[in-house]
């Protein structure tokens, strides 16, 4: 048996839940890089365009158009997409703009619109097809090794 | 004569999307402009009119990476502007706190991000047969100062025993114990890696302005602010010489120093502060500490290592002062009023500045921040400005400036995800 193919991106977020992703590895590396092959995974290798993947982890909120086409192109390069902590789930923290006061929005959206990001800052969800959620903020190391092995176990 | 322009893209991780660009006209860098370009989180809106006791564990959703530092330094700011004085054991668990935010960050960055370069392999990944004592080594020291960071502050991404006023819940025995354990096993792994990066030369030099905490224990929290041309000035007085500068190429702004670029980091606080070392660290580190002060960036390796040894000599002596003398402590009484508070910690990359007006009734009325990043953004530029031409006179080909460019802006040790390859170059 192959081993199994898997990304790890990033969208707009604090980053917490791929430390918590690459210090679990403090645990696992050996036994992972055993059974898994790492095809993007920015925070500890060069990163190429979106490879092929049968499992794609993803961290964060999506705030720009260009984000939006990045997310959907991991989609149709994955076999299962999992969105990675409260970020990638629900949008939190960084939707708190979408909830800001008239006076607070009129002091951004200048920077918004500038920086060509959404009117909203989105879950995953609201894109692309989502297979799985990890929750948390960040997700907790043991909750990732246990769907790891879930997933490695029925790949 | 060559005429090029260098585009790095998609550099993230400092507050989103990052570019680098570099012109090169007849030999001559003409243009080298650090673009931070989106990814705005607005932060500062969100916490303006929020109660105290929220900005903590909002403020360190800013960046995983350097969370506990920006917890911190908004619980520094509270507490000075609501004149909240804190015991000697929340001090020394601020300090352990932190100590466990730097030696897990200092390792990622020198084991997983730096050391490929000096081995020449693309990622650790790469590290088989005898590399491969280093791939497991560097998971050893994160995991030590992971330990260390969830037995202080509950959890080593987003802490969330650190509140305004002391901490929430207290380290058992137990786990004490077992974390001075983790760091005493992973000492002499460190002082290996040190010996690396010692050996590991790279010919640059730029001498310029540094800036750090000063302090009589090297600790990352208290202090004054010393700078390389002699200034010593109060915490609070930080305003007076930090200039904001807006780019024009940038959505970020940067800083100035009394009008100049200057640079913040470990190299910075080993250049002030290194006499302030632990004892220990001072005795087993001579050989490396002889290199300082230092005018590379890249001497910001070695000095990364030599904070690894400290933050261990140091943790492992605080730790069993608590294991003597730890109580279960309630928060320190806060009592809001009118007032501006600084709070300025030394974070893995630099000294992070907040300023908080806050109110009577327990609300931000006007938040500043400072981040380590945008100070060092014009020393960045001019860096690498300068070795790119040094680079040329060296008849350096294309490949070998990108690579060597990447490597220092790791040596700056940027966060987490732009520390990989993201150099794009285009010749004319």
């Amino acid at each position: 048996m192959g081993k199994v193919k898997v990304g790890v991106y990033s969208f707009t977020c604090c980053e917490g839940c791929t430390i918590v992703f690459v210090e679990m590895l403090n645990k696992k590396f050996d036994e992972y890089v055993k059974k898994i092959d790492f095809v993007d995974f920015r925070a500890l290798k060069p990163s190429k365009d979106i490879g092929n993947t049968d499992i794609a982890f993803v961290e964060g909120a999506i705030s720009t158009y260009d984000q939006i086409d990045r997310l959907k192109e991991i989609r149709k390069k994955t076999k299962k997409l999992v969105a990675m902590g409260a970020a990638a789930m629900a949008g939190y923290p960084s939707d708190h703009r979408n909830r800001f006061d008239a006076a607070k929005l009129k002091e951004i959206m200048p920077i918004v619109k500038k920086l060509n990001q959404v009117d909203k800052v989105m879950p995953l969800k609201e894109y692309v097809k989502v297979d799985d959620e990890i929750p948390g903020c960040p997700i907790q190391e043991e909750v990732l090794i246990k769907k790891i092995d879930s997933y490695l176990k029925n790949a | 004569m060559h005429s090029f322009d260098l585009d790095l893209n998609d550099i993230s991780k400092i507050e989103g999307h990052t570019n680098m660009s570099v012109k090169v006209r007849d030999d001559k860098v003409t243009e080298c402009h650090l673009e931070i370009s989106e990814g705005k989180r607005f932060f500062k809106q969100a916490i303006t009119g929020m109660s105290y006791d929220l900005v903590p564990s909002t403020m360190s959703r800013i960046c995983g990476t350097c969370s506990a530092a920006h917890a911190l330094c908004s619980v520094e700011a509270i507490e000075n502007a609501y004149d909240v004085r804190v015991t000697k054991q929340t001090k020394i668990l601020k300090n352990l706190l932190m100590n466990g935010g730097h030696l897990r960050d200092h390792a990622m960055h020198l084991y997983f991000f730096c050391l490929p370069d000096v081995f020449k392999k693309e990622s650790v990944f790469d590290f088989k047969g005898e590399l491969h004592k280093w791939v497991h080594d560097g998971l050893d020291v994160k995991d030590a100062g992971t330990f260390l960071s969830t037995v202080i502050g509950g959890r080593a991404v987003h802490p969330p025993f650190l509140a305004v006023g002391g901490f929430t819940s207290f380290p058992s025995k137990t786990m004490m114990k077992e974390a001075i354990a983790k760091l005493n096993q992973v000492r002499g792994k460190i002082l290996d890696l040190a010996e690396v990066f010692y050996n590991y030369r790279v010919d640059f030099k730029r001498k310029t302005n540094y800036v750090a905490l000063f302090n009589k224990d090297y600790n990352y929290v208290d202090g004054f602010i010393k700078t390389a041309d002699g200034s010593v000035i109060s915490e609070d007085r930080y305003a007076d010489y930090l200039d904001r500068v807006v780019l024009p190429y940038s959505t970020a702004d940067a800083f100035t120093w009394k009008g100049e670029d200057f640079v913040v980091g470990a190299v910075s606080r080993l250049n002030l502060n290194r006499d302030s070392l632990h004892k220990k660290t001072k005795k087993d580190c001579a050989k490396y500490l002889a290199k300082f002060p230092s005018d590379s960036v890249f001497d910001n390796n070695l000095a990364q290592a030599i904070e690894c040894v400290q933050a261990v000599d140091n943790s492992v002596e605080y730790l069993e002062w608590l294991l003597k003398n730890i109580k279960k402590e309630k928060l320190a009484k806060v009592v809001p009023r009118d007032g501006i508070g600084v709070g300025v910690v030394e974070a893995p990359r630099g000294t992070l500045y907040y300023k908080l007006e806050m109110l009577k009734d327990g609300t931000v009325k006007k938040p500043e921040l400072c981040i380590p990043t945008q100070q060092n953004i014009f020393h960045i530029e001019k860096d690498i400005a300068k070795y790119v031409e040094e680079l040329l006179k060296k008849k350096a080909n294309k490949e070998g400036i990108s690579l060597k460019v990447e490597e220092m802006i790791r040596a700056y040790d940027p966060c987490m995800s732009c520390a990989t390859h993201f150099l794009k170059i285009k010749w004319i």
